[in-house]
C-alpha cells in the first residue's frame, strides 16, 4: 500500500530524514518508536503532504502511484489520514461544519451526492458514541478549548468519520487516561481489515497491548535502524534507545 | 485656474443661504454660520493630516461635484426603487433619497411605543425645543472640515426621538439611497435621541441604485440617556465609485449601553468615524466593524472613545478581509481621562490579506491618564493560518473551501455579535456570498437586483447547523 524508498527530507537545509525505507502492506499495523526529535512527526507530515519540506532524495508510492504528485487534500481523499500529534485549534469553525464539509468532499470524490443534514447528524452521532466523545464537543469550534485528551479523541473521531485506508496516528496515545487509551485503541482496531493499514507512532509500549502491531520500527536519527515484532517494544521499554546507536 | 471644490462650496453656500436657512431657528442659523467659518478655515481633509494619512480624498475632491439645495419635486415611490434584502425582517423603514427625507411633507409619525420618527427638517419646525437641546451638541465641527461642511449645508435627514422608559418597538431602518449621482455631493444630518431606560435598535443602510459616482457626507448625532440601550448597525453596500464619509457622534449617559456595528460589504471609499463620549458612570460601549474589501476599494474606520467617567467599559473589535488591491485602515483612539478610574478598555483590529497587493494599516492607540485601569490593544495584519489550513486540507477539504471556512470563521466573530436574528442570518449570508465573490458578479445593481435569490451549492451550509 505504502512504499517509502531511500527518503531524504530537509527543513531549511537541515537534513531530518536520512535515507528511510518502509513498506506497509494492506492489513498491517506498524508501530514506529524512537527518541524525541528523530523525525517521526516529520515523516508523518511528509506523507500527509505538508508544505515546507525539501524532499532531497527518494520516493514514496501509495497504492502504486507516486505520492508526491498529489496535494494534501487529494491524499486525504485517496484515503490517507493523519492523526496530529498537536491537533490545531480553529476558532470559529464548528466541528459539525468542519466534518460535514469534509464528509461531503469525500462523497463528491467518490461520485456520491452530499449527505442530507439529517443523515449527516445521525452519522456524527453514531461515531461520536463510538469514540465516547461528549455530546457538547461537537457543537464547539474545532479543538478550541478542548483538553489534551479531548483533542486526541477528536482525532480518532475524525478518523472514524472518514474511514481512511491508511491511518497515521502521531502519538495519539500521549496524555490519555486509561479509558481514553482504550477508546483510541478501539478506534484503530475497528478500522483494521485486510484492506486497510495503520502506522502508529508512540513512545509507550502500553498502547501496543491494545493495538497489537505486526511490526515495530525504531526511528533513530532519521533512519529506521531496527525492525521487529511486538516484543521489540518491550525491549525498548526496558533498555531505551542507546544500545541501538 | 485649477478647480477647487472648497471654493465652489464656499461660493454656493453664500449664494444659497436663503434656501439653506429657510425655516431654521436662529440657533441653527448661528450653528451653520459658525461651522461655515470653520470649513473655510479647515477645508477638506488631506493626507497630511494624521487622521487622514491612509485615506486619499484628493482625486475624488478634484471632481466638479454638484450640490442640490432643493428637495426633488416629484414624489418618490421608495418601494419601487428599494426592497430590503433582509427576509423576515420586520423594521420600520424611513428613507432618504439623495439626502432628502422621502415624503417630507408628511408630519412626523408617532409609533405605538411613543417614538417619534420623521424628517429632520420637519422636526426642526415641529419640535424645535427637543431638537435644539441636542442638535450640534456632539458633532465636532472644529476637528474635521467635512463635519463642519455638513453642519453648514445639510438640510435634511432623519430624526428619531424615543421617550423615557419605553421598551423596544421594531428596529428603525434608515435607508439612504444614492441615485442618479453623476458626481452629486449629498449631505444629510440625523439626530437620534433615546430617553432614559428606553431601548432602540436602528439600522443605517447606505445603498447605491446605480453605478454613478457620488459623494455622501453624513453626520449622525446620537444621545443615549441614563439606563438606555441602543443597538446601531451601519450597513454599507455602495457601488465602487461612491465615496461615503459617515460620522457618528454618540454621547452616553449613566449606565447606558451601546453596540454599534459598521459593516462594509461594498463601496468605493468608505470612512466610518465613530466618536463616543462616555459621560457618566457604569457605561458599556461596544464598537464593532467588519469590512470585506476587494478590487480597489478602500475602507477606513476611525473610532475615538472618550472615557470621561469612572467605571465604564469600552470594547472595539474591527475585522477585515482584503482581496485584490483593496486597502483598509483602522485608527482607534481610546482616551482615559484622569478621573476615569476603573476603566476597562479593549481595542482589537485584525486583518487578513488575501493578496500581496492588498494593504491594511492598523493604528490602535491608548492615551491613559488614570492609574486604576485595564486596557489592552492589539492589531494584526496577516495571511490565513498555515497550520490551520493544513489541518483542514488533511481532512480532504479543498484549498478553496478550507480558505472559505477560515475566512468565514474570521468574520463570524463579529457577525455573531449581531443581536437581531433576521439581520444576523442575512449578514451571514452576505458575508458568505461576498467571500465567494458572488456579490461582485452581480454588476447590474450592486446588491438588490430584483431577480430572485439564486440557489447556490455551497457545501458548507452554515445556516442549518
Ligand atoms: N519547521 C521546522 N523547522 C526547523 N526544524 C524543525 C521543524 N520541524 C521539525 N524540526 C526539527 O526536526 C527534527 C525532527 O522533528 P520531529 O517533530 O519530526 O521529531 P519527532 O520524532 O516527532 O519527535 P517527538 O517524539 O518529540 O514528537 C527536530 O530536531 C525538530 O526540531
Ligand atoms: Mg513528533
Amino acid at each position: 500500500m505504502l512504499k517509502i524508498e531511500n527518503l531524504h527530507v530537509s527543513i531549511n537545509g537541515k537534513e531530518i530524514i536520512k535515507g528511510l525505507n518502509l513498506q506497509v502492506n494492506a492489513g498491517e499495523v506498524h508501530a514506529i518508536m524512537g527518541p524525541n526529535g528523530t523525525g517521526k512527526s516529520t515523516l508523518a507530515s511528509v506523507i500527509a503532504g505538508k508544505e515546507g519540506y525539501d524532499i532531497t532524495d527518494g520516493h514514496i508510492t501509495y497504492l502504486d502511484k507516486d505520492l508526491f504528485q498529489f496535494s494534501t487534500e487529494e491524499r486525504a481523499l485517496e484515503g490517507i489520514f493523519l492523526g496530529f500529534q498537536y491537533p490545531v485549534e480553529i476558532p470559529g469553525v464548528s466541528m459539525t461544519n468542519f466534518m460535514r464539509t469534509a464528509i461531503n468532499e469525500h462523497r463528491k470524490h467518490k461520485g456520491l451526492d452530499p449527505l442530507s443534514a439529517g443523515d449527516f447528524l445521525a452519522l456524527m452521532e453514531e461515531k461520536r458514541k463510538l469514540v465516547e466523545i461528549k455530546d457538547k464537543l461537537k457543537n464547539r469550534a474545532v479543538n478550541e478549548g478542548f483538553s489534551g485528551g479531548e483533542k486526541k479523541k477528536n482525532e480518532i473521531f475524525q478518523m472514524a468519520m472518514l474511514e481512511p485506508k491508511l491511518a497515521i496516528l502521531d502519538e495519539t496515545d500521549s496524555g490519555l487516561d486509561i479509558d481514553a487509551l482504550r477508546v483510541v485503541a478501539n478506534g484503530v482496531n475497528k478500522l483494521r481489515s485486510k484492506d486497510n493499514a495503520s502506522i502508529v507512532i508512540t513512545h509507550y509500549q502500553r498502547l501496543l497491548d491494545y493495538i497489537v502491531p505486526d511490526f515495530v520500527h525504531v526511528l533513530y536519527e532519521g533512519k529506521i535502524v531496527k525492525t521487529g515484532g511486538k516484543e521489540l517494544a518491550l525491549q525498548l521499554e526496558e533498555k531505551g534507545y542507546e544500545w541501538l546507536g | 485656474m485649477e478647480f477647487s471644490l472648497k471654493d465652489k462650496a464656499i461660493t454656493l453656500f453664500c449664494e444659497n443661504k436663503e434656501v439653506i436657512f429657510q425655516d431654521n431657528p436662529a440657533e441653527v442659523i448661528r450653528a451653520r454660520e459658525s461651522a461655515f467659518r470653520k470649513f473655510k478655515q479647515l477645508g477638506f481633509p488631506t493626507k497630511k493630516m494624521e487622521e487622514w494619512r491612509n485615506t486619499n480624498l484628493s482625486d475624488i475632491l478634484s471632481r466638479n461635484h454638484h450640490f442640490n439645495f432643493e428637495a426633488p419635486k416629484e414624489d418618490i415611490d421608495i418601494e419601487k426603487i428599494f426592497q430590503c434584502e433582509v427576509p423576515n425582517f420586520d423594521t420600520h423603514i424611513v428613507s432618504l433619497y439623495n439626502g432628502w427625507y422621502v415624503s417630507r411633507d408628511k408630519p412626523l409619525e408617532t409609533l405605538p411605543n411613543g417614538t417619534i420618527v420623521g424628517s429632520f427638517a420637519r422636526a426642526l419646525k415641529e419640535y424645535p425645543e427637543l431638537v435644539l437641546k441636542h442638535y450640534n451638541k456632539y458633532c465636532k465641527n472644529e476637528l474635521n472640515g467635512l463635519n463642519a461642511l455638513n453642519t453648514a449645508f445639510a438640510q435634511d435627514g432623519v430624526f428619531i426621538y424615543v421617550p423615557d422608559n419605553v421598551g423596544a418597538y421594531k428596529p428603525i431602518q434608515i435607508v439612504n439611497i444614492l441615485d442618479k449621482g453623476n458626481n452629486l455631493f449629498v449631505q444629510n444630518r440625523n439626530l437620534i435621541i433615546v430617553g432614559k431606560n428606553s431601548k432602540l435598535s436602528f439600522l443605517h443602510c447606505d445603498d447605491s441604485r446605480n453605478h454613478e459616482a457620488s459623494f455622501s457626507n453624513t453626520v449622525t448625532e446620537v444621545f443615549i440617556d441614563e439606563g438606555a440601550s441602543v443597538d446601531h448597525y451601519k450597513l454599507q453596500n455602495l457601488n465602487d465609485k461612491t465615496t461615503l464619509i459617515n460620522s457618528t457622534f454618540f454621547q452616553q449617559e449613566k449606565d447606558s449601553q451601546l453596540s454599534s456595528f459598521a459593516i462594509t460589504l461594498n463601496g468605493g471609499i468608505v470612512r466610518n468615524d465613530s466618536h463616543v463620549l462616555l459621560n457618566n458612570k457604569g457605561i458599556d460601549s461596544n464598537i464593532y466593524g467588519l469590512y470585506l474589501v476587494d478590487k480597489e476599494q478602500h475602507v477606513d474606520n476611525r473610532v475615538f472613545v472618550d472615557h470621561a467617567s469612572p467605571n465604564c467599559t469600552s470594547n472595539e473589535l474591527f475585522k477585515g478581509i482584503l482581496d485584490d488591491q483593496g486597502s483598509a485602515a483602522f485608527n482607534g483612539h481610546v482616551l482615559v481621562r484622569r478621573d476615569a478610574q476603573q476603566t476597562n478598555a479593549c481595542q482589537t483590529n485584525r486583518n487578513i490579506l488575501l493578496t500581496d497587493k492588498a494593504k491594511a494599516h492598523a493604528k490602535p492607540f491608548l492615551e491613559i491618564y488614570a492609574d486604576d485601569v485595564k486596557c489592552s490593544h492589539g492589531a494584526t495584519v496577516g495571511q490565513l493560518d498555515d497550520e490551520a489550513l493544513f489541518y483542514i486540507k488533511s481532512r480532504g477539504i479543498s484549498e478553496y473551501n478550507a480558505k472559505l471556512l477560515l475566512m468565514y470563521a474570521f468574520a463570524a466573530e463579529v457577525v455573531n455579535k449581531i443581536s437581531l436574528p433576521a439581520l444576523k442570518s442575512r449578514i451571514d449570508d452576505l458575508v458568505k456570498k461576498r467571500l465567494r465573490g458572488e456579490l461582485a458578479v452581480c454588476s447590474q445593481c450592486v446588491l438588490h437586483c430584483q431577480s430572485q435569490e439564486q440557489v447556490y451549492d455551497f457545501k458548507i451550509d452554515m445556516s442549518k447547523l
